[in-house]
């Protein structure tokens, strides 16, 4: 019995340790070594044949030059800053748009509600390389958008999309809609209609009884679906490199290029470490919000 | 008191329009009989056969699906032992850690998981292959499956288990034939989960893939970054189909395995009565 519990502890335990918390204390190591010609490309390396004078020689090569080096050349400092900015802008936008597919959603006839939420969750078993894809095609200079609006007579020349941020927002936002709807929608479906009512019955307009008991009730929903759009857009690589262009900083990209381009892994691994330590906020901030929720459901 | 208003039905149709019009334009122009993919020049199915030519992608399906397979299907069994040990195990030494380790690896950016994996691999020199692809994606995806496992355990009836203890059970057969038909579907649906997160990875098989292998979507991502190709259009159609042909079967399973169950009760009730 015990063996039979300590080996259904210990082989997931195990495998997680070895290919999770191993490799980030590599990254950790890396981030403080520096840049050689030679393979491994960084240095120190670790020589345990040497015994205690290999490991005291190996912590007397660590040094934080990477980091300094980071906070030295200015297109770290904007990668990061403008990641945060696309992020960020992403997300209220997901906002915008999530809120009221997940609203409609929930004011619908509940035989009609199995169906929509399958339409939400059929593009997020999609191919997300594929629906960014899809996007190239409609956003480029000689696009379906561009085609369009041309031919309405809405505009007379181009409009210049493509690898522009506002590229990169629309596949955000695309690409993550459904994991903005579907916590807006879980509890926008739960929240008690006769609330509503009652707000109407003491005199409030449709409007504000919106304002004032849909809104506040919505809120964990709101927060949750914010949060799981802002956490992997901020290190997101995929949709910058096929819809931003070269003039769109973001830090996944630049981790990217430093790594497969440069082939500079020390800095590749500082630039993941303090991309890792902005992302802890948000994601306790997260964690708290469902925490909460969980606590109010109890 | 619900109310389907007019701003409620614009609101579904803006919004399922800007979910499918992109998918359903690359569907059509799969089928176009031009190179350029803006232009329509009429109906051809050319590129389906330029694809299933291009020995290229063919290859690179061939990989990608042994390791959505294998993946996967490790990933299943891991993440469903992790679920059972942080639902189920109890106290135990480091069950903090556990658990954040669980948790942590859905919330890191592609590109650290996979700059890490890389490092780790190269440091203990290991060759990057398919096997390596293969680790990252079970490390990753496990983390999926036994989230989706945990709360299927977290919402059922502990008493039937112990029932089955009782009355002279191993653990280990009270969990095959109580525990385990009981979150089979929590657990086909995270297999489901895994191995389309594996399909659909790039970032991570960038990183840990090597020379020796690619997989689909690198295959994609590089002739992608040379622009539309119709034969992509047509790899994409492919793909979308198989997707929408098994998310609207689930969906129908689902939906009649619901049916039969009401019904089996009304039956037992009625029995009863």
């Amino acid at each position: 019995m015990n063996l039979a519990r300590r080996t259904l502890i210990g082989i997931p335990y195990l495998w997680l340790v070895l290919l999770f918390l191993v490799p980030f204390g590599i990254i950790l190591k890396i981030s403080l070594s520096d840049i050689a010609l030679a393979i491994p490309p960084y240095t120190p390396t670790l020589d345990l044949s040497q015994g205690w004078s290999g490991i005291r020689d190996f912590i007397a090569g660590l040094d934080w030059e990477n980091y300094i080096f980071l906070t030295e050349d200015d297109l770290y400092w904007r990668a990061y800053l403008s990641s945060l900015r696309i992020a960020l802008i992403s997300t209220l936008l997901a906002l915008l748009v999530g809120f009221p597919i997940a609203y409609g959603m929930a004011n619908a006839a509940p035989e009609w509600r199995p169906t929509l939420m399958m339409l939400v969750i059929l593009p997020f078993w999609t191919s997300f390389l594929i629906r960014v894809y899809a996007w190239i095609g409609i956003l480029s200079n000689e696009g379906f958008l561009n085609q369009f609006l041309l031919w309405t007579g809405i505009i007379s020349d181009p409009l210049m999309i493509m690898n522009t941020s506002t590229a990169v927002y629309i596949g955000i936002v695309y690409t993550y809609l459904p994991f903005m709807i579907l916590p807006i929608y879980a509890t926008l479906e739960r929240l008690d209609a006769s609330l509503l009512e009652a707000a109407e019955d003491l005199g409030c307009s449709r409007a504000s009884a919106f304002w004032l008991v849909t809104v506040p009730l919505s809120k964990s929903g709101v927060i949750a679906g914010c949060f799981l759009v802002f956490i992997p857009a901020l290190g997101e690589f995929v949709i910058p490199s096929l819809l931003g262009g070269s003039s769109t900083l973001m830090i996944g990209k630049v981790l990217w290029e430093e790594f497969f381009n440069n082939r500079d892994w020390p800095v590749a691994s500082a630039v993941a470490i303090i991309l890792l330590l902005i992302l802890v906020i948000p994601i306790i901030l997260f964690q708290k919000n469902q925490e909460r929720q969980a606590e109010a459901e109890a | 008191m619900r109310r389907f208003t007019w701003f409620n039905a614009t609101a579904l149709t803006a919004g399922f329009a800007f979910l499918y019009i992109p998918m359903i334009i690359l569907v059509i122009y799969s089928f176009n009989s031009s190179r350029l993919v803006t232009v329509w020049a009429g109906f051809s199915t050319r590129w389906y056969g330029e694809l299933f030519q291009n020995e290229a992608f063919l290859d690179a399906a061939w990989v990608t699906l042994k390791v959505a397979f294998v993946s996967s299907s490790i990933a299943t069994i891991l993440g469903t032992m992790a679920a059972y040990v942080l639902v189920r195990g109890g106290k135990f030494m480091g069950r903090t850690l556990f658990s954040g380790m669980i948790y942590a690896p859905l919330v890191m950016p592609e590109v650290i998981t996979g700059l890490s994996l890389l490092l780790l691999f190269i440091s203990i020199g290991l060759d990057r292959g398919v096997f390596t692809i293969i680790l990252a994606h079970t490390t990753f995806s496990m983390c999926y499956v036994s989230v989706v496992v945990s709360s299927r355990l977290v919402n059922f009836d502990r008493s039937v288990e112990e029932a089955a203890l009782d009355l002279g059970c191993t653990p280990f057969d009270a969990f095959r034939s109580v525990t385990l038909p009981i979150i089979a579907p929590a657990v086909v649906s995270g297999w489901l989960l895994a191995f389309t997160l594996s399909l659909d990875d790039l970032v991570i098989a960038s990183f840990t893939a090597g020379p020796s292998a690619t997989t689909l979507p690198i295959k994609i991502f590089s002739s992608v970054r040379l622009g539309v190709s119709p034969e992509i259009n047509a790899l994409s159609t492919i793909l979308i189909s198989l997707v929408t042909v098994g998310v609207v079967t689930a969906s129908l399973v689902s939906k009649h395995r619901i049916t039969r169950a009401k019904r089996d009760e009304q039956m037992a009730q009625q029995a009863a009565a």
